[in-house]
């Protein structure tokens, strides 16, 4: 019976196919801007799904990228397990979207799709670039000997979409039976052994028997699945390999022959090789992967990606700074003073001000991170730096998850869903927040512009420039130190990491595409992180509010010895008066000529009523700054105070980096608390109140070595809750996010031990 | 003589793979026994190796390509 597409009846559309064949394209030319990011319950895998445009009854689902339904990465487990519906409803119809460039190969994935049972609609995409590189196919054989439907497109365009709409919403009848052979001897054991692994489980749908069968029989991994509920069907298929093997039959590879055995003949009916030209890609590649120019055109977009980023991102955040400190102003000045108003305007604006403030540079981030996906330059990043992050035992494919971590940790640990090696998936989630992130970067800014004096080194490096890139530096050969040793003595286990890349022709990027991809993700970020940022913020402005001291006493104090200390300068002034009957002089009254003795006195009566006035002014900070120090964060800090002075860094740094383990730019705001500067954002007034501020016998609180011991802090420090949020997800267990917790903790406090003793050995301060 | 032996430009034949989680998958990406493989470059490194296979790019490490025995075509 075919699909029931009828308004009342709401039917799910799953697009599947090979990673790079314009699926997500595909997808949002179907869907419109009527999309949903979900996740998959229990797992990080993005769940993109939306409805149909002008037909709001049909969902949408855009699976991960899969070359095979015998899923070797998180990625396929989930698309396999969505298809035959472990994970949701399964869908009712599934849409194959393959490269017309590529067909043999991407056919392989939809040869396996057709055995489930459900509908199933061809979708040739790309048949553009397929013609320039003189391939002609012909859909309508293609269509004949598949039995299904096949809909060309240029999903770019928008071609054939409509189509494939239309064709969506009058759905073929569900695949029958298998349309490709196994070989004899293979296909003969099939019937006994489903029929084993029916009597043990009951799980598996019927239509599905011989798929696990296969699977079970050609993979390891597979058979493992089965190994503690249905322990007969497993000796059997252990039993009947043995046998395979003894009589020459190649059973690991019975099923993919199978396919390729079916799939090669109609490709070669359904394609026309008009010429056999060198592509566009290839001499591309010929240039860009050369042995001189690859590596130094990677290294120019490295850096050029990293300039922009920076550079133009600072108009658009000192925009919106400005913007939340005023916004922030305006609503303590508009609402009547109450601790509402305060936790309001102090603790949600600035809050999510924190966040917001670097949407800039995360969508540059974004931006640049796609398009490098989309022109296919990724894949070749991949391939050049292979070597060297095989040294460290990682592989090429490390290096997308480890560039996103330059903008976010959180993008980048998800990123690591793509490595099909587990072990290789484990050690880069492991060592991706070591990678600087641009939480990272204010509190580089803040200390470096305060204490690195600004200069040039030979002339053409600024310094403060050349520190910030090396705390980069310093971070990314630790992620590389650490996997190292990670592979070494704690990821013992599991396959060696190996490199299985396909090297995609590049493709001319789209800007739509490009744009909308960059939104969505940075609103996935913006949203993840907000909202831990702002329970921080709001916990940390009643840490820092509470327990409430009674400041009032401590400002009459000051007040009143500010007025003595006046008193007592005019009283002094008063004993140089030559004659007792003379009458102090007004300040402001114009100065006899020529009578040093009145000079005097006017001159410390000025002094005085000066110093009068700054006390006067700074009572109301220093009520601030008592608040916080008898406050639980204030506590909090004195209590480390001795762990933490080694490192240089008194009660006030402390309670900043406490309060920046919720998220790294916090401590920012809170030594802006701290120091009672009204605006701490705007950086510069803070910037002084740090350089101004001394300990109680003069030495200042900080040294340009203790901010060179806090910046080192920062590079290793896993300060950021969200990163362990999501680290606990991806490999679901505490244990890794705790591992990682402590290992990064231990090397920051070590390092910057190490580097603020070390200084002060050397006579540095 | 194995994948790895093969210099750029060099074509060959697959006649086996040393079976293993690798291996699965590149007969899923379509180098089976009997398929035709060509060595395209070598990464600026020296390895990995770009193949082109069943008319596409596909990267893999020259330890790979020593699990696979293949017969040389003659150009």
């Amino acid at each position: 019976m075919g699909v029931d597409v009828s308004p009342l009846n709401p039917i799910s559309v799953a697009l599947v196919g090979n990673p790079n064949v314009g699926k997500t394209t595909l997808f949002n030319r179907l869907t419109g801007l009527n999309q949903r990011i979900a996740n998959f319950p229990g797992v990080t895998v993005e769940r993109k799904s939306g409805t149909l445009a002008g037909a709001p009854h049909v969902e949408v689902i855009d699976l991960p990228g899969t070359y095979s339904l015998a899923p070797k990465s998180l990625d396929e487990r989930i698309a396999y397990e969505v298809l035959v519906g472990r994970r949701d409803k399964a869908p009712d119809l599934a849409v194959c979207v393959v490269d017309a460039g590529n067909l043999e190969r991407n056919l392989y994935v939809a040869s396996q799709v057709m055995d489930i049972g459900v509908p199933v609609i061809v979708a040739l995409n790309m048949i553009d670039a397929a013609e320039e590189n003189g391939l002609i196919i012909d859909a309508s054989v293609l269509e004949a000997e598949l039995g299904v439907p096949v809909i060309p497109l240029v999903a770019t365009r928008g071609e054939g979409v409509d189509k494939l709409k239309k064709q969506i919403l009058d759905p073929p009848e569900p695949v029958q039976g298998y349309r490709w052979s196994l070989m004899d001897a293979v296909s003969a054991k099939v019937p006994e052994l489903s029929r084993q692994l029916t009597a043990e489980v009951d799980e598996v749908q019927p239509g599905h028997i011989q798929m696990e069968v296969l699977r079970a029989l050609a993979e390891d991994d597979a058979l493992d699945v089965w190994r503690g509920s249905a322990p007969e069907f497993v000796r059997r298929t252990e039993e009947l390999r043995k046998e395979f093997a003894e009589r020459g039959v190649a059973w690991r590879h019975a099923e993919v022959s199978g396919r390729y055995a079916w799939i090669g003949p109609i490709t070669h009916k359904a394609v026309r090789r008009e010429k056999e030209a060198t592509t566009i890609s290839d001499r591309i590649d010929a240039v860009l992967t050369h042995s001189i120019f690859g590596p130094l055109f990677f290294l120019v977009i490295l850096i050029g990606v990293f300039q922009a980023v920076f550079s133009w991102a600072t108009p658009a955040m000192d925009l919106i700074e400005t913007g939340i400190s005023a916004f922030a102003g305006t609503v303590q000045s508009v609402l009547p003073p109450s601790w509402a108003t305060d936790l309001l305007a102090d603790g949600v604006i600035t809050g999510v001000g924190n966040v917001v403030v670097f949407l800039p540079q995360i969508l540059l981030l974004f931006f640049f991170l796609g398009l490098m996906e989309d022109t296919g330059y990724m894949a070749r990043s991949a391939f050049i730096m292979d070597r060297i992050m095989k040294r460290v035992g990682l592989s090429g494919g490390s290096v997308l998850p480890l560039l996103s971590s330059y903008a976010c940790a959180i993008p980048g640990i998800m990123a690591a869903r793509t490595l099909d090696n587990e072990r290789d998936r484990l050690i880069t989630i492991m060592v991706a927040p070591l990678m600087s992130c641009s939480a990272r970067l204010p509190v580089y800014t803040l200390f470096i512009a305060a204490f690195i004096p600004a200069g040039t080194l030979m002339g053409v490096f600024g310094t403060q420039g050349l520190a910030m890139f090396s705390m980069y530096m310093m971070g990314t050969v630790m992620a590389f130190v650490a996997a190292a040793i990670l592979k070494r003595f704690v990821f013992t286990k599991g396959a060696e990491s190996y490199f299985v890349m396909e090297l995609p022709p590049y493709r001319r990027p789209r800007a739509r595409q490009l744009l909308l991809r960059m939104i969505q993700r940075s609103k996935v970020f913006a949203v993840r992180a907000g909202k831990i940022i702002l329970a921080c913020s709001i916990i940390l402005w009643f840490l820092a509010s509470y327990p409430a001291v009674d400041t009032d006493s401590l400002r009459t104090q000051i007040e009143m010895q500010a007025a003595e200390q006046r008193e007592s300068v005019y009283a002094e002034a008063e004993m140089l008066l030559p004659a007792p009957e003379t009458i102090l002089p007004a300040l402001d009254d114009s100065l006899e000529v020529g009578d040093p003795v009145m000079a005097q006195i006017q001159s410390m009566m000025q002094q005085a009523e000066y110093n009068y006035t700054a006390a006067m002014d700074s009572a109301q900070l220093l009520q601030q700054s008592a608040q916080i120090r008898g406050s639980a964060i204030g506590y909090i800090g004195r209590i480390l105070e001795p762990v933490m002075q080694p490192l240089g860094f008194d009660w006030k740094i402390s309670a900043g980096l406490v309060s920046a383990f919720a998220a790294r730019e916090v401590i920012i705001s809170t030594l802006g608390i701290i120091y009672s500067v009204a605006d701490a954002e705007e950086g510069v007034a803070l910037r002084d109140a740090l350089k101004a501020d001394r300990y109680p016998d003069g030495r200042p609180v900080f040294t340009p070595l203790v901010a060179v011991s806090l910046l080192v802090f920062f590079v290793f420090a896993l300060q950021c809750m969200s990163t362990l949020a999501i680290a606990r997800r991806e490999t679901n267990t505490w244990r890794w996010p705790l591992v990682m917790w402590l290992y990064m903790t231990i090397l920051a406090y070590t390092a910057s031990l190490l580097v603020y003793q070390g200084g002060q050995l050397l006579g540095l301060s | 003589m194995t994948l790895q032996d093969l210099r750029p430009g060099e074509s060959g034949r697959i006649l086996e793979f040393e079976p293993n989680a690798v291996t699965d998958r590149l007969m899923e990406m379509g180098m089976l026994p009997g398929s035709v493989v060509q060595v395209v470059r070598l990464a600026p490194l020296g390895d990995p190796m770009d193949l082109k296979v069943r008319g596409y790019h596909l990267s893999i490490r020259k330890a790979e390509a020593a699990q696979i025995r293949i017969s040389k075509c003659e150009a």
